[in-house]
Parts: structure tokens; C-alpha cells; sequence
């Protein structure tokens, strides 16, 4: 790649399109935490309510799925362009280490 | 192989090896201990064929015997196999992808260096108190129950050569996905880099397991630990999967480079495009997602239940069908074409029928019920030895005579190398195909004897004097190593003359910049595509020349791996020598002193001035 200084200034227009997207961002971002927080409040108040434990642990595991959804796509830029390649790795990973997971609670742990 | 052709004294030479962050230097460092290795992984293997040549041999005792077979298996393939395909890695992808380096030039030679003092640490086992006697799979209630330092050897050198090999491969990894020159998208790179990447995507997934298991065994047999002790709540079929979760994908990180090798040498030497390029592609990243859906067929006989066995029975029949693919886009890409059958040629003529051999009886061996028979015997020895050396072996030998003009612009002698390949060839078949009939005769492996009356002496000569011409074949190869290194008789860039892919474009000597101006792609083969439109420069640039930002060579990485080389002598001595703590917090404190000195200093790296770039350029063209 060429490493030559370039000096590069931006126009009126560019400059209000950057704005406008990164406000969108910030407004994701700040709805994003607010639901996550909601979902901890759901999670600490289901536990604090004491219901039967086959209705919490799966309620936990599903809250739990859906914040790391939202960390992974908002906080750490999966939703933007570009990252395909990342998620794919990332969906691989998850798929092989669900399946080493199942083969062991099926073939090891059961028997 | 630096552009600014000076002569240096050995210090001096020495030291830029010792700092170097250049892919094609590392490439030869690891060609070269890579290579060292192999050797002494073969000589362990004549020993063996020695000790087998007749029954009631007391050539080596029984002991002695359990450590070679261990110490042969985990030196070819960690030590040897994996170093070697990682030199023509290093060597060949950055430059079919015309990029000047790989992403992480440090992390590159932190790799090779602790790689290298994993590998030195485990065959310091033998002037030790004795090698590792577990088999190379040391399984755990036997690695437990083995007394003295042997199998603590294997955990530790494993676990820092395993942690080079990581690096290694997301190094690789990110390379390919971020540094491909302009208009080299994905369906263009060339199979060798295709491969390179899959394989590296394998070792990203495979080698945590093996990670966690070694340090499972690291503590078992050092600290305490009771992971894989039955008695204390453990359980020791865990090692088992955890092994072989790694140890599945790592064959397929073997011979899928091996599979890139031979793509590229088949469209090469037949002249033409590679047959079915895309679904080359599709069956190799199909090959790499269901090299891990498999594991468990190592494990049949270990009492899974019914259903188990026949999931991963299926899934294991399953990857005969990518495997095929590419066997016969090979057999299609030769078919009509102008063939030429040089030496690398020919080690690819060779690995189609020995490796669909290999490949037909690990399809004997998916089918769990024939695996119960087969278990354990000579015929799995057979087997591995097929694939392996059928196809991975042969893909290196193939490769050392394919790129030794792109590493050293010299050319290995044709003559002396068609020498080499008959006899290992043939010496190869003699040994391994009659191990299948002595596996179906019953013959267990693993045996350090066997008895005069039970009819397997004859097969088992056999096989030892077929063990002696492979032996003769690599002693060619040295020998031709030396008289080419010696004539020292330069040949130029596409010493071939049918060079396809961007590496056989760059001007030899290689400049440590690689490319002056970054190349333009415009399709597969890009060389190829130059040369029919007549570009006597061979190729088109994407940028005008301007300066270059190359990285600083650095000690560190071979400070940082000494620090954990010395840290494992002080593990495996722990609660047996008073000086144990204290040289493992020693070797520790040199490797985070040195990640904290190179995290803390500025390491900006230089930059090649366009005037001084036009007055290297050149080369002897």
C-alpha cells in the first residue's frame, strides 16, 4: 500500500452524512443498553421471586442467549458491514463447541 | 535472500536468522528443523523396523521400544509434518497472495521459535532419565501410571510447541482474510492458499482441546490434579475425546496443505487450469467442517453404545465423498493436458493411488462393526501410514523439489531427485502393504516382539528391507541438498517455465519487500494471465511505486519462547527438586518480561525508500 501523506478534506455534505450515521449508531447503542438492562432486571427479579427451578434456569439460559446477541451485534460491531467473515467464524466456533457439548453430555457424562 | 546482495560474515548471518521477522526466512528455519526432525523421527523409525526384521529380536528391549514408537509418532507428526508444511506455508501463500509479509511478522517468529523449543525440550527426554512410553495418543490411565519423566516430558514440549503452531495459524488466518492484493478475492486464490487457509481455520479449533488436555495431564502428573484418576471422581475416557477431538482435524490439518501442494503441481505440470476449481474449494472447507464431526471413530471399541458408533460411522463415510471430488478434479485436470513429468509431477502421480489406498481402508474402518476386528492391529498401522506418508509425506518431498527454486533460486537435480522418489516409492508400498495382511493375520501394534511360530517373519522382513530403500531414497534427497547448495548455480524466476500463480512472477533473488509496486489480480492464475498477453514484467501493479513499511527483526520471540522452555524444566521437576519452584518462576518472569518490553517499547519499523527500491530492482531475471 502507498504510504504518501494525503491530505484530504471533507465536504459539507459527507460531514453531515458522518453525523447522521454515528447519531443513528449512538441511538442503537443507548436502546441496546437500555433493553439489556430491562432483561437483567427480568432476570434478578425472576430469581428474587422464587418460581420453581425448571422455570427459571431455562428463562436464564434464554436471557442470557439474547444479551449476548445484542453485546456481539451493537456493542461490538457485528451489525455493521464488513464482518461477515467474522461471524462466520464466530457461528462455527459456536456450532463445534455446542456439538463437542452435546457428544459429551450424551456419550460421557450420561453413561 | 535480501535484495541488497552483501556479503556477510556467519555472525552476522546468524543473528539476522536469529532476529529475522521475514516469512521467507522463518520458512527456511522451519525447512530446516522441520527437516532435522524427519530425520531424527526416521532414524527412531529404522529402529523399529530393525527390532521387527526377525522374531525374538533382542535388538532393544521392550521398554526401549514403547519410547522409540511414542517418540516416532509425536516427532513426525508435530515435530516434522506440521514444521515442514509450515515452511512452504510461510514461503509460497504470502507471495501467491501478493502480500509483503504475513499480517503479524513478530507473532510469525514467535511460532517458529517456540515450536522449535517445544520440539528441543521433549528429545531432551532422552539424554533425561527417558523418552515419553505412553504411544503417541498417551492415554491417560496409562501416561499416569508410566513412571519416571517421560510422559511429562511429552505434555510440556507439546504444550509449547502446540502454543507456536497456534500462533501460527490465526497468523495465517488473518493474513489471507486481510492482506490479498487487489482482485484477488477468494475464488481466486490459488488451492495451495485455499488449503492454507482451512487448515489454519482447523488448528484455530483443533489445538484448544489438545491445550486443555495436556494441562489436564500437565496437572494430573505434576500438581496433584486427579482430571483422568477414576478413583478420585475423574474420568479417564475424557483424555480420549479431548485427544482425539484435536487429533481427528489435525489429520486433516496435514493433508489438506498436502491436498494444496499437489493442486497446484497438477495444473502446473499439466499445463492447465485446475479442473473444477470451485468445487476443489467446496470440498476442501467441507472436509474441514466434517474432519470435526468424527472424532469418536478412533474410539469404537471403547464401548459408546450402538448409536454413537454408528452417528459417527456415517459422518466418518461421509468425507469420502469431498475426498473424491478431488481426486477426480486431479484426474481431470491431467487428463488432455500437455503433461510434463518432472519430479514434483511425479510425487503426484504417485499419491493418487496411494493415498485412494489409504483412504479405501479408513472407509474399511468407518464401519464400526469391522472396526472391532481391525482395532489396534498392523492394519491400522498400515492405514495411517498410507495417508500419511501416501499423501502428506510425498506432498512434502514433492514440495521440497517444487519450491527449493522459489526458497533458494537454485534447482534441485532432476536426475538425483527421480532417484529418491523410486526408492522411497517403492520402498514405501514394501513397507507398509504388507503390514495390512499382518494386521489381518493378527499381528497387534504396538508389539516390541513377536514369536517364530506365528507365521509373521517373513511380511515383517519384508517390510523392514522396504524400510531401508525409503531410507536410501531420503539419503538421496541429503545428498542432492548438499551438491545443489554447493553448485550454488542461481536459475531465475519461473525456473519451470509454466509457472500459473503470482509467486513465479516476483524477479529472484526475492527482495525481503517481495513485491515493489503491490500487484494486480485480474483472475485465477494470475501469472498465467500475464504471460498469454504478453507482460514481460509478469504482472500488472495496482499502485504507483512509492515507499515501503517493512517491521524491525526482534530478538523477543526467541527470548519470550526460552523463558517457557526453562519454566517447563522447572514444572516437571515440582515436589521433587528444591530448585523446581524457583526456575519455573524464573522461566516465567523472562517470558512476561519480555511481552512486557515489547509491549511497552515503540517498534514503528522502517521504511524502504522508493529511490533505493529502484536501484535494488533487478535481480538476475
Amino acid at each position: 500500500m502507498s504510504h504518501d501523506a494525503h491530505v484530504y478534506s471533507k465536504s459539507q455534505t459527507e460531514y453531515e452524512y458522518t453525523r447522521r450515521v454515528r447519531r443513528e449508531a449512538m441511538r442503537g447503542q443507548v436502546t441496546t443498553f437500555a433493553i439489556m438492562i430491562f432483561l437483567t432486571l427480568i432476570a434478578f427479579s425472576a430469581v428474587a421471586a422464587g418460581f420453581s427451578e425448571y422455570f427459571i434456569v431455562p428463562i436464564l439460559l434464554l436471557l442470557a442467549a439474547i444479551q449476548v446477541v445484542l453485546q456481539l451485534y451493537y456493542f461490538m460491531h457485528m451489525s455493521e458491514k464488513n464482518h461477515g467473515m467474522a461471524a462466520f467464524f464466530l457461528y462455527s466456533g459456536a456450532i463445534l463447541g455446542f456439538t463437542l457439548f452435546l457428544t459429551f453430555l450424551t456419550i460421557v457424562w450420561w453413561n | 535472500m535480501s535484495s541488497i546482495a552483501k556479503k556477510k560474515g556467519f555472525g552476522a548471518s546468524l543473528w539476522d536468522y536469529l532476529t529475522t521477522v521475514d516469512h521467507k526466512k522463518i520458512a527456511i528455519l522451519y525447512l530446516a528443523a522441520g527437516g532435522l526432525f524427519f530425520v531424527i523421527g526416521g532414524i527412531e523409525a529404522m529402529l523399529i523396523r530393525i527390532q521387527l526384521a526377525k522374531p525374538d529380536n533382542d535388538f532393544v528391549s521392550a521398554g526401549l521400544f514403547n519410547e522409540i514408537i511414542t517418540m516416532h509418532g509425536t516427532t513426525m507428526i508435530f515435530l516434522a509434518a506440521m514444521p515442514l508444511l509450515f515452511a512452504f506455508m510461510n514461503a509460497v501463500m504470502p507471495l501467491q497472495i501478493g502480500a509483503r509479509d504475513v499480517a503479524f511478522p513478530f507473532l510469525n517468529a514467535l511460532g517458529f521459535w517456540l515450536f522449535l523449543f517445544g520440539g528441543l525440550f521433549l528429545n531432551l527426554s532422552w539424554f533425561m532419565g527417558g523418552a515419553p512410553d505412553a504411544g503417541w495418543t498417551s492415554y491417560a490411565s496409562l501416561s499416569l501410571a508410566s513412571e519416571g519423566h517421560g510422559v511429562d516430558f511429552y505434555a510440556l514440549g507439546l504444550q509449547v510447541s502446540g502454543a507456536g503452531t497456534y500462533i501460527a495459524g490465526i497468523n495465517f488466518l488473518v493474513t489471507i482474510i486481510n492482506m490479498r492484493a487487489p482482485g484477488m478475492t477468494y475464488m481466486r486464490m490459488p488451492l495451495f492458499t485455499w488449503t492454507t487457509f482451512v487448515a489454519s481455520a482447523l488448528i484455530l479449533f483443533a489445538f484448544p482441546p489438545l491445550t486443555v488436555g495436556l494441562f489436564f495431564l500437565i496437572f494430573d502428573r505434576m500438581f496433584g490434579g486427579n482430571f483422568f484418576d477414576h478413583t478420585m471422581g475423574g474420568n479417564t475416557i475424557i483424555w480420549e475425546h479431548l485427544f482425539w477431538i484435536f487429533g481427528h482435524p489435525e489429520v486433516y490439518i496435514l493433508i489438506l496443505p498436502a491436498f494444496g501442494i499437489f493442486s497446484e503441481i497438477f495444473s502446473l505440470f499439466s499445463r492447465k487450469r485446475l479442473f473444477g476449481y470451485s468445487s476443489m474449494v467446496f470440498a476442501t472447507v467441507l472436509i474441514g467442517f466434517l474432519g470435526f464431526m468424527v472424532w469418536a471413530h478412533h474410539m469404537f471399541t471403547v464401548g459408546l453404545g450402538p448409536t454413537a458408533n454408528a452417528i459417527f460411522s456415517v459422518a466418518t463415510m461421509a468425507i469420502a465423498v469431498p475426498t473424491g471430488m478431488k481426486i477426480f478434479n486431479w484426474l481431470l485436470t491431467i487428463w488432455g493436458g500437455s503433461i510434463k513429468v518432472t519430479v514434483p509431477m511425479l510425487y503426484a502421480l504417485g499419491f493418487i493411488p496411494s493415498f485412494v489406498a489409504g483412504g479405501v481402508t479408513g472407509i474399511m474402518q468407518a464401519a464400526a462393526p469391522l472396526d472391532y476386528q481391525l482395532h489396534d492391529s498392523y492394519f491400522i498401522v498400515a492405514h495411517f501410514h498410507y495417508v500419511i506418508v501416501g499423501g502428506v509425506v510425498l506432498a512434502i518431498l514433492a514440495a521440497v523439489h517444487l519450491y527449493w527454486p522459489l526458497m533458494f533460486n537454485q534447482m534441485l537435480s532432476e536426475k538425483l531427485g527421480k532417484w529418491t522418489f523410486w526408492f522411497f516409492f517403492i520402498g514405501f508400498h514394501c513397507t507398509f502393504f504388507i503390514q495390512h495382511f499382518l494386521g489381518l493375520m493378527g499381528m497387534p501394534r504396538r508389539v516390541f516382539t513377536f514369536g517364530a511360530d506365528q507365521g509373521w517373519d517373513t511380511f515383517n522382513l519384508i517390510s523392514s528391507l522396504g524400510a531401508i530403500l525409503m531410507a536410501i531414497g531420503v539419503i538421496i534427497l541429503v545428498v542432492n541438498v548438499i551438491i545443489t547448495i554447493v553448485k550454488n548455480e542461481k536459475v531465475g524466476n519461473d525456473p519451470w517455465g509454466d509457472g500459473r500463480t503470482l509467486e513465479w512472477a516476483i524477479p529472484q533473488p526475492i527482495p525481503f519487500y517481495n513485491f515493489k509496486q503491490t500487484p494486480l489480480v485480474r483472475g485465477l492464475d494470475t501469472f498465467w494471465i500475464e504471460k498469454q498477453e504478453g507482460n514481460k514484467e509478469g504482472m500488472t501493479y495496482a499502485e504507483p511505486l512509492s515507499d515501503i513499511h517493512m517491521p524491525n527483526g526482534s530478538i523477543i520471540p526467541l527470548v519470550m519462547s526460552f523463558g517457557l522452555f526453562v519454566a517447563s524444566f522447572g514444572a516437571l521437576y515440582n515436589g521433587e527438586k528444591d530448585w523446581a519452584i524457583p526456575v519455573l518462576v524464573l522461566g516465567l518472569a523472562i517470558t512476561f518480561a519480555s511481552m512486557a518490553i515489547r509491549s511497552i517499547k515503540d517498534d514503528h519499523g522502517f521504511h524502504v525508500h522508493k529511490e533505493d527500491i529502484l536501484k535494488n530492482e533487478g535481480g538476475n531475471k
